[in-house]
């Protein structure tokens, strides 16, 4: 049986998943932890899939920064675990 | 032998989490019941295998749509869990250690159809699969059936958990095929 | 299909804009890598380009209509609509026997991508980089170093790449010295191969000052393999002085296969 200590990947996992409901990527977002304040990339988040759905952790305190579902007519995101997130765009010139 | 709807029979026993498994020491593990009026009646780790047990066979079936046929088991009825319970609640929510939780009708953990689980397949219950113990209520989706059981409180409320909360059905018979809330 | 909102050439360094949708993808041609792995070359009609780095997700429907649905970095540098995916045989895998052994030319498989916008590396880059795999976790970072070729950037490039055994490697003969800019290191970890200096055993900081980029140099650093070994190598870079926000990661946890 696999060490689950590490029986995680990473935010690059979420990639796929969250395309269907966002027109960007959002795993460059940068994500501030409501648990414990710490920032960085949804991409560093600890993911769990082995799941009936995800679970994005972070890092530094393994709280739940995100949840997704994918329900056959539906995508549940949670993102109660998230003060707030920075997704970087095209710059605007107007 | 019948495979609810939308069901794969498989024969290993797959590890599905949604964090990392809690580690609790036997010294420190406490089970309690916490009913409507504030009562808290908890159990350590020794006055918990001191109760009487049960070896129930049981199927299991994960709402990612696996199951798994015919899985033995040991553990306490929730009926013994409850004996010295008074309660007029309906309602049932689970804490596991991590965090975890589920919801159900108290109904539904009583008369038999439930169990505290501690020894699978005649050893002990392994950390991955939930140990020292879990829940395990066969009749609903594997995701009832909570690992690292901590705390099941009683309410008039239903408050939704961790899965019921984020598109899952709030019931969860397999055999009706509730996955998704709207089922 | 989904209707696409912007979409924008990958060619120019812009990570495509749209909602992605599943892709029939067909098997033209497969390639042995070693006993265990082999490259999918796959022709995705509507595919929108990619950048190295980025993964596809794969989804297969069996008879019954079971969906099976892994993930897959992509191994090839950007090429209209052809996608190569190098996959490895794990052990009681589900999906990985078929597509190693049975999946065969002219047979179809979904993709869904490119996702992923956060691991990659652009051809318009200049700084130096480090590329730090662990088995399969050379994929993506093969994916770099083609697209560098195929697009005769001059960065410099340094692999270590951390495989069990000889018969274990990846892309072997493209990862012969070339004298082009890009240097390779391969570190055995259990049986090195003959002639080799540096005995067999895991990947250390010590192996990472001698082969990787001091960190002075301010390299990017892209790490990838499993997620103990990707935590591993991420905490030795930083301890060795490289900024914790110039590495980037991507940890293949246990995927079932």
């Amino acid at each position: 049986m696999s060490d689950t200590t590490t029986a995680y990947e990473d935010g690059n996992a979420l990639a796929g998943p969250l395309s269907e409901i966002f027109a960007i990527d959002v795993t460059t977002a940068d994500a501030q932890c409501a648990g414990c304040g710490s920032s960085g990339a949804l991409a560093r988040l600890q993911v769990f899939s082995h799941a009936p759905g995800f679970v994005a952790r972070c890092p530094e305190c393994a709280s739940v920064v995100l949840r997704f579902v994918r329900a056959p007519d539906a995508g549940w995101l949670d993102v109660r675990g998230a003060v707030r997130l920075r997704i970087p765009l095209p710059t605007t010139t107007s | 032998m019948e495979l609810p709807p939308g069901q794969y029979l498989t024969r290993d026993f797959p590890v599905l989490s949604a964090g990392p498994t809690p580690r609790i020491p036997l010294d420190r593990w406490e089970l309690s019941v916490t009913t409507e009026t504030g009562t808290v009646h908890r159990w350590s780790w020794p006055q918990f295998t001191a109760l009487p047990t049960e070896s129930p066979t049981v199927d299991l079936h994960c709402v990612t749509k696996w199951s798994k046929l015919g899985t033995s088991w040991e553990g306490v009825s929730l009926d013994v869990l409850f004996e010295n319970v008074e309660t007029a609640a309906d309602y049932a929510l689970i804490t596991s250690y991590g965090g975890y939780t589920t919801n159900l009708p108290l109904e539904d953990l009583l008369d038999g159809q439930a169990w505290i689980a501690h020894r699978y397949e005649g050893d002990e219950l392994d950390p991955e699969h939930g140990g020292p113990a879990r829940l395990l209520v066969p009749h609903l989706y594997l995701w009832k059936s909570a690992k690292w059981v901590r705390d099941i409180r009683l309410s008039f409320e239903d408050e939704r958990g961790f899965w019921e909360s984020l598109g899952y059905h709030n019931y969860g018979d397999p055999w009706r095929e509730q996955r998704y809330d709207g089922d | 299909m989904s209707s696409a909102t912007t979409v924008t050439e990958s060619g120019a360094g812009e990570v495509p804009r749209r909602r992605l949708g599943w892709h029939v993808a067909t098997l033209v041609e497969a390639r042995r890598e070693n006993a265990t792995a082999r490259t999918l070359v796959l022709d995705v009609p509507g595919w929108p380009g990619h950048l190295a780095g980025q993964h596809a997700d794969v989804r297969l429907t069996a008879e019954d209509g079971y969906h099976a649905q892994r993930s897959y970095s992509i191994a090839s540098a950007p090429d209209r609509e052809r996608v190569e995916l190098t996959v490895q045989m794990v052990d009681d895998g589900e999906v990985s026997p078929y597509l190693v052994d049975d999946f065969a030319p002219g047979a179809a498989i979904e993709l869904r991508g490119p996702v992923g916008g956060w691991f990659v590396w652009r051809a318009t880059s200049t700084e130096p980089v480090l590329l730090v795999g662990g088995g399969s976790g050379v994929v993506p970072l093969m994916a770099m170093i083609r697209t560098r070729r195929a697009s005769g950037n001059r960065a410099p490039f340094r692999l270590l790449y951390s495989v069990r055994s000889p018969e274990d490697v990846l892309y072997a003969q493209e990862l012969r010295p070339a004298h082009d800019g890009v240097d390779v290191t391969i570190a055995y970890t259990r049986r090195a191969a003959e002639g080799v200096s540096r005995p067999a055993g895991r990947l250390t900081a010590a192996d990472l000052s001698s082969w990787g980029w001091p960190a002075d140099f301010a390299p990017q650093v892209f790490v990838c393999g499993p997620t103990g070994f990707v935590e591993a190598m991420a905490d030795a870079l930083v301890a060795l002085g490289h900024d914790a926000q110039r590495i980037k990661t991507e940890r293949f946890g246990p995927t079932g296969g």
